[in-house]
């Protein structure tokens, strides 16, 4: 095809998800567009490289916070869609590629395609995101990320013979601590009092959190709704 | 002429240490923003208590670090996984006396998981933050972040909640719904911040020579990245061009800071990786971390200052092991090597027992009889175990120990 006006098209990327229609990959870019922090973290790229020298992800993955920024800023949509749906859960989040003396943020702007991504249910989220389930529902549950009973040794056989040692001892070793909001707690991180769960919960269903749980995991949502929900009443 | 700067000139600037002008810094001082946002009555600024120090940040401005009346928003990756950390932290605390509250109205930042999977959104982590520092108001008790990146997140969401109004609103609607108002502290204070500016206190009441140590610093991205400017920077470590935080207090403590090449990459946490994918955050965490480390600076010990660097630096030199790395290096925070240095018990405060990296040697190097105090220690857990004591309390965790 001759190159004219109307088809040229300047280091924009192919088609490489043709079962997607482009009008989808426009309206998912462009909720990542509309997003009120976007204009904080893109302001343009010299394509200097400063962030893919910095990124760790960049050393061991075919990832590149460069492309991202670039691939933004030129709307390049058939890109951001390869982004949104291969690139996006390789990166570490370190926000090293602050150091963008451009100012933008491309840690932030995964921040943005994760969540655009994990609202629209994409099929390539839901897998990556399927063994992380148990997590989601410990911080939506218990307001922490992670708890000493987590520490099983089948889950982290490469954490050394420490990991069955303390799994062996969680009860024992839990109270060996002096802290009072820890000590005995093995099923969070610390003592939280009901009435700030409660609290807590109030946040995921008022804000739409929980929408967005439904959408990557109707499973765990109904979980999490449901007692949620009869605590809610209760309290 | 040419107007170019020459290789010479650079070297020349880098050879003097930075000293920052607040007048010319590239950006915008946050707290006039917040102040401006309270005079129209939108926010409540919550003042850093009158006991406090001020320090230099990376462009020249100073910040306020409150000595004590604080409520320390714990870290669930300290709590959980290296309990030793927070215990260290209230340790040096009640070694002086200082007044704290350990709450149990806090949640997490839920930062971690937001990294690791984005199943939440900017208004949700804004009221997550928001509550917890309305919970702290409410006592009167000024915040104190244990986590890097619990106090990263929050710099970004406060830059959120200053610019964007609809964010503001959306917030206050969700705390009205509480009975609780939308508060932003005057400074957001990391503890390590704290256990900065209490260095030559804690020199003080040393008891532990550290001057045979050498250590190197992993200073956490989300400490001194996110939001740069709120970063400790001090002319007189590394010349200002790196922040002066635990660098400066291992210095206090009379250990040696070895530099290595790396200083500046992240130790490979991931947020999601470290549980779900930790084949990068292993390999990043030896081959760029540890091993350069252990080429270049060969420490008896690497120091950082978050819960994320402390859990990879130490839980991912097992495995390497295996494929002969060179690995093999002890990882604390500041606050535990501060403790230890003070007297704290090594298992009833510092908790080594909860680190996977070998740290007998260290213990060795610094003339601890740790078998003694392992077995002091296991004379407790007996003592739970046959129901004779319901656990270790800071009756049994005060007072140093004197080694001999």
């Amino acid at each position: 095809m001759p190159t004219t006006l109307e088809n040229w098209n300047p280091g924009k990327a192919e088609n490489r998800h043709p079962d997607v229609t482009f009008v989808e990959k426009e309206r998912l870019f462009l909720e990542v567009k509309n997003d009120l922090r976007y204009s904080d973290f893109l302001y343009g790229c010299y394509e200097c490289g400063i962030c893919v020298a910095t990124c760790p992800s960049a050393r061991f993955y075919d990832f590149s916070p460069r492309v991202i920024a670039q691939s933004m800023a030129r709307e390049d949509i058939e890109r951001v869609y390869d982004i949104i749906s291969e690139d996006i859960w390789n990166c570490a989040q370190c926000f090293s590629c602050l150091r963008c003396p451009r100012g933008n943020n491309p840690g932030g702007l995964v921040t943005l395609l994760r969540e655009v991504a994990v609202k629209n249910g994409l099929q390539e989220t839901k897998d990556v995101l399927q063994g992380y389930s148990r997590v989601i529902y410990k911080v939506m549950l218990k307001g922490n990320q992670v708890s000493p009973d987590m520490l099983q040794p089948d889950f982290f056989p490469d954490w050394g013979p420490w990991v069955g040692e303390f799994s062996a001892n969680m009860p024992v070793w839990r109270k060996a601590i002096p802290v009072d909001t820890l000590r005995g707690v093995t099923d969070a991180a610390w003592k939280t009092n009901r009435k700030t769960l409660l609290e807590l919960y109030t946040i995921w269903f008022e804000t739409g959190n929980m929408d967005i749980i439904k959408e990557i995991d109707e499973g765990l949502y109904d979980l999490l709704a449901d007692v949620m929900q009869e605590e809610l009443e209760e309290g | 002429m040419s107007d170019l700067t020459t290789v010479e000139q650079i070297l020349e600037r880098k050879s003097h240490a930075v000293i920052r002008d607040a007048e010319i810094a590239p950006t915008h001082d946050i707290r006039e923003a917040l102040f401006e946002l309270e005079a129209k009555g939108e926010i409540i600024v919550q003042r850093v208590p009158e006991n406090h120090v001020e320090v230099t940040t990376k462009y020249g401005r100073t910040k306020k670090i409150p000595i004590d009346h604080t409520w320390h928003h714990k870290s669930c990756g300290q709590c959980g996984h290296i309990p030793g950390y927070t215990s260290s932290i209230f340790w040096l605390h009640r070694q002086f006396n200082l007044d704290y509250l350990d709450p149990t109205d806090q949640t997490s930042c839920t930062g971690w998981n937001y990294y690791a999977s984005a199943t939440s959104n900017a208004a949700a982590q804004a009221a997550v933050m928001s509550r917890n520092f309305a919970a702290a108001y409410e006592t009167g008790y000024f915040p104190m972040i244990h986590c890097g990146t619990s106090y990263g997140h929050y710099k970004e969401i406060r830059e959120q909640l200053v610019h964007h109004k609809e964010l503001r609103d959306e917030v206050r609607r969700i705390l009205d719904k509480m009975g609780k108002p939308l508060v932003i502290p005057e400074e957001l204070v990391h503890y390590s911040e704290w256990v900065h500016i209490m260095r030559k206190k804690f020199a003080e009441k040393q008891t532990v020579d550290m001057s045979m140590i050498r250590a190197t610093v992993h200073p956490a991205c989300h400490y001194y990245k996110i939001v740069a400017e709120d970063a400790i920077y001090d002319p007189e470590i590394y010349g200002g061009q790196r922040t002066a935080t635990v660098t400066a207090t291992l210095e206090a403590l009379g250990i040696n800071v070895a530099d290595y090449s790396t200083w500046f990459d992240c130790c490979g946490f991931g947020f999601r990786h470290v549980l779900v994918q930790r084949d990068f955050t292993r390999s990043f965490a030896v081959l760029r971390k540890i091993e350069t480390m252990k080429n270049e600076a060969n420490p008896d010990l690497t120091v950082t200052h978050d819960t994320g660097c402390v859990t990879t630096l130490d839980k991912s030199q097992f495995a390497a092991k295996a494929h002969d790395r060179k690995v093999g290096i002890p990882v604390l925070s500041d606050a535990q090597v501060a403790a230890l240095a003070m007297g704290a018990h090594p298992f009833r405060v510092v908790q080594f027992h909860w680190h996977s990296t070998d740290w007998r040697p260290f213990l060795d190097k610094l003339g601890i009889n740790w078998q003694k105090y392992w077995d002091e220690f296991q004379g407790d857990l007996d003592a739970i175990r046959a129901g004779t004591k319901s656990g270790i309390t800071w009756e049994d965790a005060d007072k140093p120990v004197v080694y001999a």
